[in-house]
């Protein structure tokens, strides 16, 4: 079925206009005023509300294959969907990791069948994220990696990650850097400061982050390969990363929603669902990241969505494993930043849809333009619910945000042309 | 005023007047341990289970001897580090514990904030006997009893905390206390074991032991985990016993009447010398005689209202 989109704001990170859309074939065919609808069309009055390209979100964890338990394809897709993301890179810490192609292609097939997201699974850097030897990047990338990462554990060689750089840019591909002293970081489970202090959890230093960026970006120097640094979470970061842009160098980044949204306050409490790795961070850097977003130094958005069984979290705060679910909670956290005035929907755009296909060279999308493939996110910026069980679609309940009032929700998801989500 | 809480989990969020009032019970309680006979029935019939999944010898000891002198039918349980040895979770060994109808945990965890984290989720009562680096709140309430017993006044009592404050849940309960108490605290160690951001603590940093000690009031001395940190946070603990440790010399820079006090068990030689440890103006037995009242003191303030679940 044919679908015409009408009465919506069509927003692209360039542009912002009242206008209607024709899809056809799983395509966008038209982008126009007043398309007069067939008679086998199905028409979706889209007033007061945006049409967005779909969102491509370059940081999950799907847990699938092998912690299917926490989440798998089918719940992180339908969870993705809900969110208005039509595009997912799922990380390589699966059990087994992704070091191969024959588990890249399962993640790519698995997705595909279910039909509601796309992913590019992120292949591991190493074999079994053990840092040490480079897995088969090439193959992988035949079956549908376009980016490399050991995610969750860093590349602490130097001479591996040079190595790991310079091989992904003789492929087509590129190193997503989860950059980490842990030396560093050691045993810390919160951010290094006031609320360290006061609670007596022990702290991972800003530094622990910065000095791997540091270093990543060197690297990147050195070998003239794209390094895109994943989840900043520090003011320092920050800065590096923009010297590192002024030189010219070919560095990306990403934040995540919940750097931009909390802060280590949050812990004072000892609540398990704000463990996250990156820490949250200081007010300070959380206003340096907004800054960022809204310059451009902070190239996309991205949820770092981590999901974990409700019984892994309901531990001492030390036992608990990082991470907090994202998905369906990027737009309203996104649109959050639009209402204050920090970037505007075009610059929302940009950072959840334009940027990140321009990185990944997926150039079949990322705008809403005629010939693109017709990943669409019609939302509804004005409308506020309670986010709760019924409406989360992900296996996982841990989000500190599970229980509060939202604003700003997908309305549809269009996949290539079909309604895969409707609100 | 009464104690209207469920649970002690920390000296951060009490009062002072509450604070107070424990230290007040605590001096009535402390007559009994004077008796021949020392107990009385006032807990007869309940059942307080020390939940230890750290290893300690004298906290429990005297919170067994507590809940003994009440006349509580006093349990110790024990784990090795933690709960999940035998991969049960902490919260289902505290439920089953509970199940047996107990009245109050004391618990000792090797994690920050569990013992809140358990509190949360049993009907029982809980007593905060260590958790972590996070607080131990019966030892500065044992602390500040003797002081008081000392001083009369805590009001513009100075006060210096010396060694490894970063790590030590005592010295957090205390200074949280203290500061309410209107005493000035002043705070000094290697730089390596104090806090890279201590402006929470809202105490004097101070730059020498010199420094630390002159016209104070109190000398509290922390002990120096030897077998957990020293190997990345101290050369040796020859210079540290130099460097940061008390002795009678150095102690003539505070005040003529200033307490020694330390937590125990002491490092002899280390961060204090036994001119220092066994001086007059060691206290150091008082606090752990006062332990003991403190602890019947929060047992009963607690133990006593099984009603309110």
């Amino acid at each position: 079925m044919d679908l015409l989109l009408k009465n919506g704001k069509v927003i692209n990170h360039d542009s912002e206009k009242d206008t209607d859309i024709l899809i056809k074939n799983g395509k966008i065919s038209g982008v126009s005023s007043n398309i007069k609808a067939d008679n086998d069309i199905e028409v979706i009055d889209c007033k007061g509300n945006y049409i967005l390209p779909g969102l491509i979100d370059m940081h999950v964890h799907f847990r699938d294959p092998g912690l299917e338990y926490k989440e798998d394809i089918i719940s992180g897709s339908d969870a993705a969907a809900a969110g208005g993301i039509t595009t997912c890179f799922p990380m390589a810490n699966t059990k087994p990791v992704n070091d191969n192609d024959s588990v890249t292609s399962y993640m790519v097939e698995k997705a595909r069948e279910y039909g509601k997201i796309d992913l590019f699974p992120v292949g591991s850097i190493t074999k079994k994220m053990k840092g040490e030897e480079l897995a088969e990047m090439g193959e992988m990338k035949k079956a549908g990696a376009l980016a490399f990462s050991d995610d969750g554990l860093p590349v602490l060689s130097s001479e591996i990650m040079r190595r790991a750089l310079e091989y992904a840019s003789g492929i087509g591909a590129f190193i997503i850097s989860h950059s980490e002293d842990i030396s560093l970081a050691g045993s810390g489970v919160i951010n290094e400061g006031k609320v360290s202090t006061i609670t007596g959890l022990k702290g991972i230093p800003a530094e622990a982050e910065e000095i791997m960026i540091s270093r990543d970006i060197l690297l990147s120097k050195l070998t003239g390969a794209h390094i895109h640094i994943a989840h900043v979470s520090t003011k320092g970061s920050v800065d590096l990363i923009r010297r590192a842009k002024d030189q010219g160098l070919n560095v990306t980044c990403e934040a995540a929603p919940h750097h931009f949204t909390f802060t280590e306050e949050e812990l004072l409490n000892y609540d398990t669902n704000y463990k996250m790795n990156p820490p949250l961070r200081t007010k300070e850097d959380v206003i340096c990241i907004k800054e960022a977003l809204k310059d451009g130094t902070i190239d996309i958005i991205a949820t770092d969505h981590a999901p974990h069984h409700p019984d892994e979290k309901f531990v001492e705060f030390d036992n608990a494993p990082n991470g907090v679910i994202g998905l369906q909670t990027l737009i309203p956290l996104t649109l959050k930043l639009v209402n204050e005035g920090i970037i505007d929907i075009k610059q929302f755009v940009k950072l959840t849809s334009y940027m990140p296909s321009v990185i990944s060279g997926l150039d079949d999308r990322g705008e809403i333009k005629e010939g693109k493939i017709a990943d669409i996110t019609v939302i509804d910026p004005e409308k506020t619910y309670l986010y709760d069980k019924n409406i989360n679609k992900s296996k996982a309940e841990n989000s500190p945000l599970l229980g509060s009032g939202l604003q700003g929700m997908a309305l549809y998801t269009i996949k290539n042309g079909r309604i895969v989500y409707e609100s | 005023m009464s104690f209207k809480r469920k649970d002690l989990v920390g000296l951060k969020d009490l009062s002072a007047e509450e604070i107070l009032f424990i230290l007040g019970t605590a001096e009535k309680f402390k007559e009994i341990g004077k008796r021949d006979v020392k107990k009385v029935p006032t807990l007869k019939g309940r059942t307080v289970v020390n939940l230890f999944f750290e290893p300690s010898t004298r906290t429990r000891t005297s919170f067994e001897i507590a809940g003994k002198r009440l006349s509580a039918d006093t349990i110790n349980f024990s784990s090795s580090s933690s709960s999940t040895s035998k991969g049960e979770t902490l919260i289902d060994t505290v439920k089953n514990i509970e199940s047996m109808n107990t009245d109050v945990f004391v618990v000792r965890h090797a994690f920050s904030g569990s013992v809140k984290f358990i509190a949360e989720n049993t009907c029982a009562r809980v007593v905060n006997a260590g958790d972590g680096t996070n607080e131990h709140p019966t030892q500065a309430l044992l602390d500040l009893l003797t002081i008081k017993e000392h001083k009369k006044d805590f009001a513009n009592l100075n006060v210096a905390i010396i060694g490894d404050i970063t790590h030590s849940r005592v010295a957090r309960s205390n200074i949280w206390a203290m500061q309410k108490l209107g005493m000035n605290i002043k705070l000094f160690g290697p730089k390596t074991m104090m806090p890279a951001h201590p402006e929470p603590f809202g105490c004097k940093i101070c730059s020498s032991i010199e420094e630390a000690l002159e016209n104070t009031d109190v000398v509290m001395m922390l002990r120096i985990q030897m077998e957990r940190q020293s190997k990345t946070l101290l050369p040796s603990v020859k210079e540290y016993s130099r460097l940061y440790g008390l002795n009678a010399e150095k102690m003539k820079l505070a005040k003529k009447d200033a307490l020694i006090m330390h937590p125990g068990p002491i490092n002899r030689g280390v961060e204090l010398a036994s001119n220092a440890a066994d001086s007059a103006q060691s206290v150091i037995l008082e606090q752990v005689e006062n332990g003991v009242a403190v602890r019947m003191a929060v047992l009963y303030l607690l133990g006593i209202k099984t009603e309110v679940k």
